[in-house]
């Protein structure tokens, strides 16, 4: 099977082109890196994603904190995380690193905060 | 009256970033001046991933790379006034800003830097028709609203524009449970960064349609929906194409201009291929001592060469404080009618320079050249150049000559 992707792992957004057949690559160009053969693989195998979202914060100087995953989840499992990470409430004050949930469900990533924020 | 050697407009990433290069120069009296309660601008609502990878070698989001900076200029004791705003600058670089807390305050700077960054495109300014309900935000207000303030905007989108913030707020939305009916865009290609089409539009079967836009706004009070229209190739709407989609939010993400009205009260000339000032290869204005980099510049599309410009303008700042002024810049840098936004506008000829452009229009298998006289300086070849990039070349003094123009050539 023949199929084009845009390598998402950095801004240059190559376009990749790939012959394939079951999980096993039989070509591949236009990657300007070995990234892209590896993004267009765990595609091809099972798309992988990381989000950015807030939790609420109780009682901080912001409604809330930004909130990422230490690693990638399947593609498919967004929306599951997502409604997990409505359901916390974290204290203020909170800060950049601290981990709102760990092992997310039971997915081996944690969500982590991305930034300070201070008590009201 | 204070005199304080290098006073600092704007404490977003192109302000921390100077300042912090400033110290490191041995410039010690130094002061920020930012608007916000915070210093990070605009950076502390980019709450998404991806930031960093040039800069730092690792993908960061818009807070922590922010972070970085921040605490970096409060370990090395830079003061920065929050709660400022900048209400004039002089030719003769007097600075007046005021604060609630200190009222009204006068500088007398050695150097200024301008780092004010850019504010967002409006309805206004694109001249949409219809009645003006609310529920129509631009990309970056909603982003604030939801990212800072949690307040969902709605629940219904289309979204105008394909720019990178307009995109990443499609993804945003989706996320927070919203429906979004589309992205529509009147230019035939997408403006925004092509990684930005397939993990924000694409992972999540959000429809891009190219050559589109909304010609029509309907609603009394709150937004109800808005009709998109085909565009034909010279950007008029082709009859009978019209389509109405039920909605009650519009955002916009239809560009950045750069938020210069302190430049132009300075004196500065501006730049018609930028919007920005006209600066020479030490990013200083035709004011002398007075400096610009980040987004008030040009407009970025990757943050870290917003940092690398602060921190290559705090180069020429410094020399500019401890020699009194800079060589004269003569040569004039100008591109063909494929080259946009091209800084700086004049070289010396006698340092390293950074050139920076866009192509006006998406092309493949390009030839870009960077002449003096009948010698070209500079060739690359690009199989694919989008004007969502910003192209940076880099030039030697000891390839360069001190007498002829630079020329910046996109041939296809
Ligand atoms: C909504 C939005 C989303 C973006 N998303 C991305 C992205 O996803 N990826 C990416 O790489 N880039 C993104 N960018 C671009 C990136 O954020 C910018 O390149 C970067 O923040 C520019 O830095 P800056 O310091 O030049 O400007 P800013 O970050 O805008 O900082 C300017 C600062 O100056 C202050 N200021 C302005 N006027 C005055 C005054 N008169 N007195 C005192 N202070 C003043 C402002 O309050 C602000 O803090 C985005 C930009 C915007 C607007
Ligand atoms: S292939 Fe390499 S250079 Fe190209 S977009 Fe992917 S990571 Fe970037």
């Amino acid at each position: 099977m023949l199929r084009e992707f845009t390598c998402i792992m950095c801004p240059q957004g190559c376009d990749i082109s790939v012959e394939f057949e079951g999980a096993t690559i039989t070509s591949i160009t236009g990657n300007k890196c070995a990234k892209g053969e590896a993004y267009v693989t765990q595609e091809i195998e099972n798309p992988m994603r990381n989000i950015a979202t807030s939790a609420l914060v109780d009682g901080g100087d912001l409604p809330l904190a930004s909130v990422r995953l230490t690693d990638v989840i399947p593609k498919d499992r967004i929306f599951d995380v997502m409604a997990e990470i409505r359901t916390v409430e974290l204290s203020a004050p909170v800060h950049e690193g601290d981990i709102a949930i760990h092992d997310v469900l039971g997915l081996g990533v944690d969500v982590i905060v991305t930034k300070d924020v201070d008590a009201a | 009256m204070k005199h304080v050697d290098a006073v600092i407009i704007g404490g977003g990433p192109a302000g921390l970033a100077a300042a912090i290069e400033l110290r490191k120069k041995g410039i010690d009296d130094i002061l920020i001046l930012e608007r916000e309660k915070k210093p990070s601008g605009i950076l502390r609502q980019c709450i998404h991933d991806g930031f960093g990878l040039t800069r730092f070698g690792e993908t960061l989001s818009g807070p922590k790379y922010a972070a970085r900076f921040v605490r970096e200029a409060e370990a090395l004791q830079i003061p920065c006034l929050t709660d400022t705003t900048v209400l004039e600058v002089t030719p003769d670089r007097h600075v007046y800003a005021s604060s609630s807390e200190h009222g009204m305050m006068e500088f007398e700077a050695g150097a200024i830097v301008l780092a004010m960054g850019c504010r967002e495109r409006t309805r206004g300014a694109i001249r949409i028709p219809g009645t003006r309900p609310a529920g129509v935000y631009t990309a970056g207000v909603a982003q604030a609203y939801i990212n800072l303030k949690n307040k969902m905007v709605g629940r219904k989108v289309v979204i105008l524009g394909s720019g990178d913030i307009g995109m990443i707020m499609a993804r945003r939305m989706t996320l927070e449970g919203a429906e979004v009916l589309g992205v529509f865009e009147v230019q035939p290609y997408a403006s925004g960064l092509p990684r930005n089409v397939e993990q924000c539009l694409n992972d999540y079967n959000i429809p891009l349609s190219l050559s589109h836009t909304v010609t029509d706004i309907r609603g009394t009070d709150r937004l109800e929906s808005v009709v998109i229209s085909a565009f034909d190739e010279h950007m008029q709407p082709i009859p009978g194409t019209e389509k109405e989609y039920e909605c009650d939010t519009l955002i916009l993400s239809v560009g950045l201009i750069p938020e210069n009205e302190l430049t132009w009260m300075a004196g500065a000339e501006k730049d018609p291929g930028t919007s920005g000032a006209a600066v020479d290869e030490n990013y200083q204005t035709t004011v002398p001592g007075i400096f610009a980099a980040g987004n008030v510049l040009h407009v970025h599309d990757l943050l870290d060469f917003v940092s690398l410009e602060a921190e290559a303008l705090a180069d020429g700042a410094a020399r500019f404080l401890k020699e009194g002024s800079l060589p004269a810049c003569n040569l004039a840098v100008r591109g063909n009618e494929l080259v946009s936004g091209l800084t700086p506008s004049r070289i010396s000829g006698e340092d390293d320079v950074t050139v920076s452009f866009r192509v006006r229009r998406p092309l493949r298998n390009c030839t870009i050249e960077l002449v003096q006289g009948d010698t070209v300086v500079k060739r690359r070849r690009m199989p694919k150049a989008l004007p969502a990039e910003m192209i940076q070349i880099k030039l030697k003094a000891s390839d360069l000559s001190q007498t002829d123009d630079l020329e910046v050539k996109v041939t296809c």
